[in-house]
């Protein structure tokens, strides 16, 4: 099994390509501002541009590393693997398509789980891989997530998800649907136990991510400028046949629009959760 | 031009490029009864709706409108009725028969408000601890930049959360089109029944195509490769029962096909009452847990 050892893959944004132009070696160009900048100095700012704060996406296990208690955590029901239930090619066939992803990033599916404290609190997050088709729902990712608010439900934990997809994996069809349902239903047990979930979307969220367990956290926040949605924008341009305003679909837009708790800066998102977890669960003073 | 006749343009919109899709098929016809053949019968104009099932099939329906937030969606229609004497709650999409009904009922594509109208009535049907019956038939939800602005993510959460949840008897029954997250938003029960020529899909064939092929034209082979028919998703697990249809589909004889969903609607409730509160949702939630094809490999 060496190629299931992690290899560092790509960054998520070189998969993307329209948001971000990256040079080899010491010097990247900032998609938000086009300066050209020393990539140890994004790099050492959490891949935010120091010049116009522009949030760069990240590689899943990298939300894990910046959010747990001293980068410490346990990786959670790491061997599991799509087998391709619907036989699905298109122009090239699913299992091909998951071979490739694997060797190029290094996972196994689009999600990390994994276990340890935040601000002192047990905690489990799952973390998207956008550079994993997309970072979409399928089976896998649904398991895993199930499985980590099932495990929050037996061990009193906190949990978290940082989401960046675009939506349910096409590939397993229906099955992929009813992840949006199993997960929603495990976090309906969540919230009825009263353990804390907090939901962060970052840059994109969109389709049946969006249209499930992003949507259900206790505090739903977002970084800055993040793509947040339900529709695709060129399915709704092509549906209305109109060009969508400016900031559309941006975090900002749905704070505006009350869909957002809070935005919030990615230096500022690890003291945002854990003072929101105080909040839910910690062992501050608590009045009456 | 005010929000009432912008929106009528974007309905005429969509209408203009259902018709134009509606004649491609025409000249594609594949010559056995696949995936496209049962697309086809579940958009088939004629197809009877939820308010034809609720007609059919239910007496003294109340209609319920509004989601008390912001509109009355007809998109989704609510109301109260009786299943064989006893009371109980519907809801489900509605697409519109005539050019004029289409267009203000969005041809079925449910905003927020429509989402939360079903679910405030299914909390009504729980409060007084009486069944729920929804009838998926939708393409999807509207995308439009109202129903962003207005959370249709947020919306159809919500519902798959909160159904999860409901104490009451659910009954879901797919009947034309089950059109990703918008379908599901009335999705969550105790019992999932598809018609036999009805889909339910994670996206529109269409949709699938133009992404994964880059080309619309492609939407015959995404609709096969998607594997959305009642007996796929029967196949899969992920639901509970096929109604069978009428001969040439459900719209060649509407009174046969209620009587035949009436029957098999009567089972479902017997199965989904038979149980306690708790035990019933439990096993709704055991339902969903185990959808899902993976392998596990040990480390
Ligand atoms: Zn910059």
């Amino acid at each position: 099994m060496s190629w299931f050892k992690r290899k560092e893959g790509p960054n998520p944004l070189d998969d993307s390509g329209e948001r971000t132009v990256r040079t080899e070696g010491l010097f990247v160009k900032c998609p938000g501002c086009d300066q050209t900048l020393f990539r140890r100095e994004i790099e050492d700012n959490l891949n935010v541009c120091p010049k116009c704060g522009h949030h760069q996406r990240l590689r899943g296990r990298e939300r894990l590393d910046m959010t747990f208690d001293d980068g410490a955590w346990i990786e959670l029901d790491r061997g599991l693997i799509s087998n391709d239930p619907l036989g699905f090619a298109d122009t090239k066939s699913y299992r091909d398509r998951l071979k490739d992803m694997r060797i190029r990033t290094g996972m196994l599916d689009a999600i990390v789980t994994g276990e340890g404290r935040v601000g002192g609190l047990p905690t489990v997050i799952c973390s998207m891989e956008l550079s994993f088709v997309g970072g979409s729902l399928g089976s896998v990712v649904g398991e895993k997530i199930t499985r980590a608010i099932e495990r929050c439900l037996r061990t009193h934990s906190s949990f978290i998800i940082f989401s960046a997809s675009g939506g349910a994996r096409m590939q397993e069809g229906a099955l992929s649907l009813m992840q949006m349902a199993k997960i929603s239903a495990a976090l309906a047990r969540l919230d009825e136990a009263r353990l804390p979930f907090i939901s962060v979307l970052t840059d994109p969220t969109t389709g049946g991510v969006t249209a499930s367990f992003a949507m259900l956290g206790d505090f739903n926040i977002a970084e800055p400028q993040a793509q947040i949605g339900f529709a695709g924008p060129r399915v709704i341009e092509q549906t209305i046949r109109q060009k969508l305003p400016e900031g559309f679909q941006r975090s900002e837009f749905l704070l505006e629009h009350g869909m957002l708790d809070a935005v919030v800066e990615r230096k500022q998102l690890r003291d945002f959760i854990i003072h929101s977890l105080e909040f839910m669960v910690g062992n501050g003073k608590k009045s009456g | 031009m005010n929000k009432d006749e912008h929106e009528n343009t974007e309905s005429e919109e969509i209408h203009r490029r259902l018709r134009e899709s509606d004649r491609a098929n025409l000249t594609t016809d594949p010559p056995t009864m696949g995936a496209w053949e049962r697309v086809k019968l579940a958009r088939h104009p004629d197809r009877p709706y939820t308010l034809d099932y609720v007609d059919m099939i239910f007496e003294g329906f109340e209609e319920i409108h509004g989601d008390r937030r912001f509109a009355d969606d007809p998109a989704v229609v609510t109301g109260l009725a009786k299943f064989h004497g006893q009371p109980c709650v519907v809801a489900g999409h509605q697409k519109g028969r005539t050019t004029k009904e289409r267009q203000q009922r969005n041809f079925g594509m449910a905003k927020p408000e429509g989402y939360r109208k079903a679910l405030r009535v299914m909390k009504i049907a729980e409060k007084f601890s009486r069944p729920v019956f929804t009838f998926i038939d939708t393409t999807g939800a509207y995308p439009g930049i109202d129903a962003e602005e207005r959370g249709q993510a947020e919306a159809i959460a919500y519902n798959l959360r909160e159904m999860a949840k409901l104490r009451v008897p659910v009954i879901v029954t797919v009947t034309g089109e089950g059109g990703s997250g918008g379908a599901l938003a009335l999705g969550v029960g105790d019992q999932i029944l598809m018609l036999e020529n009805s889909i339910y899909s994670v996206i529109s064939p269409e949709g699938c195509a133009s992404i994964l092929w880059r080309d619309a034209t492609h939407a015959q082979q995404a609709a096969e490769a998607l594997k959305l028919t009642a007996q796929d998703l029967l196949q899969f697990g992920l639901i509970d029962t096929i109604v069978p249809e009428p001969e040439g589909g459900a719209h060649s004889d509407p009174r046969e096909m209620g009587d035949v969903l009436g029957a098999y609607l009567s089972d479902a409730l017997a199965a989904a009452a038979a149980l306690g509160d708790k035990e019933r949702v439990e096993r709704r939630y055991e339902k969903f847990r185990v959808m899902g094809e993976f392998e596990e490999l040990s480390e």
